[in-house]
């Protein structure tokens, strides 16, 4: 019976895997023949940005069963301690290669992420529901808040660190790197769709190996009825916070991703404000809490979809909401559930009247 | 001389946000749930009134009425569409994101009406600025306006709840819902009429919002509905003197901190109180502790 249900799970990721690497091989194709709008082409990185963070935020949401409003703080750290990295090294050492110092800005920006994710997660983690989702969103935009007044300049005597454009003790042929609103200017362009794929994969089996290990059973557990787990021996909050600054180190590598995506990045309302997390929850919420494939595709479609949509562009977001609040009723109201049981158990009927006859 | 100045500013701004945390507490208390639509109620109300009174020419007092009766309506709405079938639902996750969902509604259909381009509020207070000490502190009659309603509101408030039945209604359907409805209390009709008195006041906090501080967008609402929760768990959650006094410290705090800390540090600030308070005392000032049984 064990043996049936891994096979199970694993044909389940063979699939999800599968989705992924086919719509890289087609996406491959149409971009050898030519048969791609410069739009769709300026879409593809973004795509995976979202798709790594509605998975990402599926292991809070879905899997820990805890709101999380925050997500576009994480990414936010991630984004920026990336570009940070890199622009640093543009300056100090232009000699490095692209690759690597792409490789390791993503490291970085991933462990700025999931250290955050910690010490944010410690606190946090110590309260349910309402007031947790509260609380992830005060994080995220204090977060956003602190990157927009920080100001890093660079000169031969090293690094400067200051909190307003004036006061920063900088020699004068210094430059800065970050630029409090102004953000950081000339990251290099170092993503591209082939590597925002792999790394899309990486999120994908990190994920779905969690959760189909005796880690992510835990942290069901713990969801699914956490005194229950807590007298079974469950470190609740080791596996909480492991989850969350999992989550919280993924949504960091989509920011890298992000920033090396742009030539500006700034941190505004639009891009790592609540915002975006609600919108990244929206992802998520669509393609089924708790469903890893689902959230990933429901990723892709909604934002593909205004774009190739553009006379609906206005109504975006009310559509969004629209179909948040209708999913939710269909999905949880008990009168609901109810009546499509009893539209299925019909169904079935139906189908075993017409057997017989 | 300034530190007075910013401290009536600050009692000012706290009022309000007194009045949204009112609406927040109330319906926490009652439905036990987070209406994170309040804020975008805010903002229905204040382009109710300027609709009438900026666009129309009608009197401000016009304006406000009918903001307010548009806003319970709405406020009544949202409840019995989108709260009312998830009020057994399984997860208490499902009803925080259908309200995120009316949220985000809200504020794209006044985006669609409107645009996204800021309105000039014009302000309904037609005071003269009061002068003290040589003009050195300059009272706005928006100022006045704003503190005096806001204390005559809670003092209805108050007197509502304890000495009229509906308000009885309402507080003994907060203890228990179960019991509440054994003694024949209308529990449905009860929070419908939270929710109503929650909107109603919402109205009210968004007109003297916006002639306070005169730029009117779809998303004015959003970040004041978020301080006006935090100014609710301030004071502790469910508890109607709570969020007066949480409205009034932290309308305080954040103009201390705009003055003297940093301008774009401010919302910081309020989120850091937030979360100080939420670790340390995670039941509010007033509120009360309940022990969570297995």
């Amino acid at each position: 019976m064990k043996k049936m249900n891994i096979s199970k799970s694993s044909k389940n990721n063979m699939i999800t895997y599968g989705i992924v690497i086919i719509a890289y091989v087609v996406m491959q194709i149409l971009l050898g023949t030519g048969n791609i709008s410069s739009l769709m082409k300026g879409m593809l990185v973004p795509l995976c940005v979202y798709a790594i963070l509605a998975v990402s935020l599926n292991l809070t949401v879905g899997i820990l069963g805890e709101l999380s409003l925050g997500h576009a703080g994480f990414m936010c750290v991630g984004a920026f301690s990336g570009a940070f990295f890199s622009k640093y090294m543009v300056i100090a050492a232009p000699g490095m290669p692209g690759a690597l110092r792409f490789f390791i800005a993503i490291l970085i920006g991933a462990v700025m992420a999931g250290l955050f994710g910690i010490l944010i997660g410690i606190p946090v983690l110590r309260l349910k529901g309402d007031y947790l989702a509260i609380v992830t969103l005060a994080f995220g935009e204090i977060i956003k808040n602190l990157v927009n007044i920080l100001h890093v300049g660079l000169d031969e005597k090293g690094l400067h660190l200051a909190f307003t454009n004036t006061s920063i003790k900088m020699s004068e042929n210094g430059t800065f790197i970050i630029k409090g609103a102004q953000g950081i200017t000339g990251t290099p362009n170092d993503s591209g769709f082939t590597i925002s794929i792999v790394l899309l994969l990486i999120t994908l089996f990190i994920v779905l190996n969690l959760v189909n290990s005796r880690t992510g059973r835990a942290i069901m557990a713990i969801r699914d009825n956490t005194i229950a787990a807590e007298s079974v021996g469950i470190n609740i909050t080791k596996y909480k916070l492991m989850a969350f600054s999992i989550s919280a180190a993924l949504a960091g590598v989509a920011g890298v991703l992000y920033a090396h995506n742009l030539s500006t990045l700034t941190a505004l309302p639009k891009n790592f404000g609540y915002n975006m997390s609600i919108m990244i929850l929206v992802f998520v919420v669509l393609g089924g809490i708790g469903s890893i494939r689902g959230s990933m595709i429901a990723a892709v479609i909604l934002t593909l979809l205004p774009e190739l949509l553009r006379g609906l562009n206005n109504y975006r977001m009310l559509i969004y909401a629209i179909v948040l609040i209708v999913m939710m009723l269909f999905n949880w109201a008990p009168k609901c559930i109810e009546w499509r049981e009893r539209l299925m158990a019909k169904l079935k009927l139906g189908k075993a009247a017409k057997e017989v006859s | 001389m300034s530190f007075l100045t910013y401290l009536i500013n600050g009692i000012s701004l706290g009022s309000v946000y007194a009045l949204i945390a009112l609406g927040y507490t109330m319906v926490y208390g009652i439905a036990k749930m987070l209406n994170f639509a309040h804020g975008d109620v805010i903002m229905i109300g204040a382009f109710t009134t300027y609709t009438i009174c900026s666009t129309m020419g009608l009197p401000p007092i016009v304006g406000v009425l009918v903001a307010v009766v548009v806003c319970t309506v709405l406020g009544m709405a949202i409840e019995k569409i989108a709260y009312k079938p998830l009020r057994k639902a399984s997860s208490s996750l499902a009803v925080l994101i259908t309200a995120i969902g009316i949220s985000y509604l809200l504020q794209n259909i006044a985006l669609i009406i409107f645009g996204a381009n800021s309105k000039s509020f014009t302000s309904i207070v037609s005071m003269e600025p009061i002068r003290l000490a040589d003009g050195q502190i300059n009272i706005t009659g928006e100022t006045v306006v704003t503190i005096l309603s806001c204390i005559v509101i809670m003092i209805g408030l108050m007197l509502f709840i304890n000495k009229t039945k509906a308000g009885q209604a309402m507080l003994a359907v907060s203890e228990d819902k179960g019991a509440a409805q054994l003694m024949g209390i209308n529990v449905n009709g009860t929070i419908a009429l939270t929710f109503a008195i929650g909107s109603a006041l919402a109205a009210i906090a968004g007109v003297l919002l916006c002639s306070a501080y005169p730029s009117l967008t779809p998303y004015t609402g959003s970040m004041p509905g978020i301080k006006a929760f935090v100014a609710a768990v301030f004071g502790g959650i469910g508890s109607i003197p709570g969020a007066f006094i949480g409205g009034i410290l932290l309308g305080i705090i954040e103009i201390f901190g705009k003055a003297y800390i940093s301008s774009q540090m401010a919302d910081a600030i309020v989120f850091g109180v937030l979360i100080v308070v939420l670790l340390v005392k995670p039941t509010g000032l007033l509120g009360k502790n309940i022990q969570e049984k297995v």
